[in-house]
């Protein structure tokens, strides 16, 4: 394998990284207040058609953006509607949304396939920096989502462990009857962390057409969204190993694109299984530690929460 | 009413409950109930279950509004429309269940909910240890709750409100999950705060604790109050023994006496652990003769729900041997003791006993849907037929019998309950609080039915909290207290006053 190829490997390991980090980070904050959103493909899909249909009628990629995310807060909303409001069952409600999400953006998008691209978001220019070797071509001329990703990650980790706001949702998460007893609104906290992860995951299918492959096609996700929901189970919930589960699992779609270049005889079928046999595996491990001590899991993930009224 | 308090004193009481009325569907739960607390006082709360403790401190503590009533707070009016106003006023309750996220630690507990929006971990960490030393409260800030006992997270619970600056602190049954050891930690820590100038309300049904603890008492009965802030140094535990049970006329006449048959369950030497793994019986001994009904009494949490579960083979045992008409049927599962005729009519009649989802065939069928089978699949006309036999030899008053049996009223279900053990003909019959909760038709409607049973020659073993029921319907009376039999009473010449003693651990002599 040359150099070339592989810096190629790793650049494109830590873009499609970003591209899913985005996604399962979105997914974390909500499963830390407790819900379940199993509708981060839908969201993905409609973040990333709103992106380039905005893109086309604005030709500005950071309105698309914003847009996009806008658009897949609004959309996570639905879920948060029937699960939140309603308590409805969420993981029905999150495969609705799924359905809903690639339905309507295939419906959006009709006239907009193989139309070139509005508008892209130019890789961010570092200067000197995107010189060194090895380091430059992989981390210093990145996609700006790149960049949100980490920025977005650092102040999940921040709000989550060091704000009352963060207690509050991961209490939401733990015992919402608790966070209530003590004075704040589940339904509030819970909505909130919905928008967020609904805001991410459109940001996450905007990095797909206005960055990735700046062009729309029915289906461009395919299935980044659910190794998003893998990514977080992965990642022990914790954004930080959520990070470095994100650049494995981009490694692996990055490689997928790649055996036959790199003259290796392996089905990308079997590859693209190996963020959920990895996943499996770590389901085992906190199924056996939560033996000893309360499971890394939400307690109260996927649970509806009405007020005990007598 | 008795009162003992001086009315005249210039400092207004911490808490004044005057006239509480509150009412639920079917049940008078407070009917007039008057509360008052001396500021810097631990003031116990006495009642047997369904005496309205429990509604009257939600009342105070803002999480029902009453129909009528006042509630003063040092002299002030308040109306309350949530828990937080309660909280606002300086109102804390540590409820029985506790309000804690395991994964949390201590001092994220205590502040959730009550702190800067920017949290520094090691200053939070100092000022919650800080107030925990202030009222020796013995606790480390930094562990996670789930690694904590019973004892300790209740000092969390009481942290939770001191955090908040409570000046009134209600401890809903705060022993009813400690050790030994702990509960006398707790008093004196209670008393500290008492010290300080809080006033905490203590609800209890353990008569020597609130002796120990407790400055006054007040006893509510039947949503009433009995007896309102009396001085706990003046009165003993018999009598506010028998201020609990009370003494209203019995409602039905006794079954005329008849002569004992055999032995068809004997306990002998029965040792148990409750849920924390804590002994709750002790070399329990006893016998039920067919065609008698044998009354267990005692105030609750003294072992009558675990003798029941060890019966019906819901709890292990620690020691000792069950025979059911004639068989060990120590370690046996429920099935099992089933089949060798015991019939149990559990304590929680929804969950334990019925499943509320499933229609009334099914629940009519669950002990034994194992015979209503046609080859691997159930018979559905041979259930219904069974169903509808148990409906009407019951008086079962149902809708349709494929709907939930949730929309049944309290008194329906536990006909239905009561008519789904007794239809396996069973030689030895179980009934824990069979009547509890129920209205007066379904308190007689379900007393006939043991009645009626015990003639037919039934064993039937009575748990109840209502002291009226077992003495009309026993035929001999067992008082527990902490786990074992401490006297054994004929119904017919017992004295109340004895009855009660027994229950206080007080055994007469």
């Amino acid at each position: 394998m040359s150099e070339a190829s592989m810096i190629g490997l790793l650049s494109a390991a830590v873009s499609f990284g970003a591209l899913l980090y985005l996604a399962a980070l979105g997914e974390l904050i909500s499963e830390k207040a407790g819900i379940l959103n199993l509708g981060v493909e839908g969201m993905m899909a409609v973040g990333a058609v709103t992106g380039f249909m905005v893109a086309l009628e604005t030709e500005n990629a950071w309105v698309a953006l914003l847009a996009a995310m806008l658009v897949g807060a609004l959309f996570a909303l639905i879920h948060g509607f029937f699960t939140v409001v309603l308590g409805a069952e969420q993981v029905v409600s999150g495969l609705s949304l799924t359905i809903l999400g690639l339905g309507a953006s295939a419906f959006v998008g009709k006239n907009a396939v193989g139309k070139p691209s509005g508008a892209v978001l130019a890789s961010v220019d570092w200067g000197p920096l995107s010189d060194i070797p090895w380091a430059g071509p992989i981390l210093f001329s990145q996609s700006p989502l790149v960049y949100f990703a980490i920025l977005a990650g650092l102040a999940a980790a921040f709000v989550l462990t060091r704000t009352s706001t963060g207690l509050a949702l991961r209490g939401a998460g733990e015992s919402a009857s608790t966070v209530d007893a003590a004075g704040h609104s589940v339904v509030r906290l819970r909505l909130g962390a919905i928008a967020t992860g609904g805001a991410l995951a459109g940001a996450s299918g905007a990095y797909l057409t206005l960055s990735l492959t700046p062009q729309w096609t029915e289906g461009v996700t395919a299935g980044r969204g659910w190794i998003a929901v893998a990514l977080v189970i992965f990642g022990a919930w914790r954004p930080g190993r959520c990070a470095v589960g994100a650049l494995l699992f981009g490694g692996l779609l990055a490689l997928k694109s790649r055996l036959q270049t790199f003259g290796v005889d392996l089905s990308p079928i079997l590859l693209s299984m190996i963020p959920y046999l990895l996943t499996i595996g770590v389901l085992i491990v906190i199924s056996i530690r939560a033996r000893h001590r309360p499971s890394s899991a939400p307690a109260a993930l996927g649970q509806a929460y009405r007020r005990e009224e007598r | 009413m008795i009162t003992l308090l001086d009315m005249s004193s210039p400092t207004p009481p911490a808490v004044n409950l005057v006239d509480v009325w509150k009412r639920f569907p079917g049940v008078v739960a407070n009917a007039g109930a008057t509360l008052s607390v001396t500021e810097g006082t631990i003031h116990a709360v006495l009642g047997e279950n369904g005496a309205g403790k429990s509604t009257l401190m939600n009342v105070l503590s803002g999480m029902y509004r009453p129909d009528s009533g006042e509630i003063q707070i040092k002299g002030q009016q308040f109306w309350f429309r949530s828990p937080a106003d309660a909280l606002a006023a300086g109102i804390g309750m540590v409820h029985q269940e506790f309000r804690l996220i395991p994964s949390f630690t201590v001092a994220e507990n205590v502040v959730l909910g009550a702190s800067e929006r920017i949290l520094r971990r090691s200053s939070i960490e100092a000022q919650v240890g800080d107030v925990a030393n202030e009222f020796g409260l013995k606790i480390d800030p930094t562990r996670p709750v789930w690694q904590l006992s019973m004892g300790e997270r209740q000092r969390v619970e009481i942290l939770k409100s001191l955090w908040r600056n409570a000046q009134i602190l209600i401890l809903d049954e705060p022993t009813a999950v400690l050790t030994p050891s702990e509960a006398n930690e707790l008093g004196t820590v209670l008393r500290e705060m008492a010290n300080s100038g809080r006033s905490i309300i203590f609800i209890s049904h353990k008569l020597h604790e609130v002796k120990e603890f407790c400055d006054e008492a007040t006893v509510l009965r039947g949503g009433e109050t009995v007896a309102a802030s009396l001085l706990v140094k003046d009165t003993d535990t018999v009598k506010l023994a028998g201020l609990m049970v009370g003494s209203s006329p019995s409602t039905i006449s006794r079954p005329t006496p008849q002569s004992q048959g055999t032995p068809l369950l004997t306990v002998s030497g029965i040792g148990a652990l409750d849920d924390r793994f804590l002994p709750a019986i002790q070399d329990l001994n006893l016998t039920v003769h067919g065609g008698e009904i044998v009354g267990i009494a005692g105030v609750s949490g003294n072992g009558q729900r675990e003798i029941a579960q060890v019966i019906a083979g819901l709890r292990p045992v620690t020691s000792g041997k069950i025979i059911i008409n004639g068989e060990d049927l120590t370690n046996a599962l429920p099935v099992e003791r089933f089949r060798a005729g015991l019939g149990y009519v559990p304590e929680d009649r929804l969950g334990v006993g019925l499943a509320p989802r499933l229609n009334i065939i099914e629940n009519a069928i669950l002990r034994n849907y194992r015979n209503l089978r046609q080859g691997p699949l159930l018979a559905e006309e041979r259930m219904r037929t069974y169903c509808e036999d148990i409906i009407n030899r019951f008086g079962v008053r149902s809708g349709l019998l494929g709907d939930p049996i949730a929309g049944l009223s309290g008194g329906n279900l536990q006909r239905l309950l009561v008519g789904r053990e007794l239809s396996g003909n069973p030689k030895v019959l179980v009934a824990a609080q069979p009547t509890r909760g129920l209205d007066v038709k379904g308190v007689k409607a379900i007393q006939d039915l043991l009645v009626a049973e015990r003639s037919d020659g039934v064993a039937i073993l009575l748990i109840s909290e209502d002291l009226d029921e077992l003495l009309t319907l026993s035929d001999r009376l067992l008082v527990m207290h902490e786990g074992m039999i401490v006297g054994e009473f004929d119904p017919t010449t017992a004295k109340r006053h004895d009855i009660g003693a027994a229950m206080a651990g007080e055994v007469a002599t």
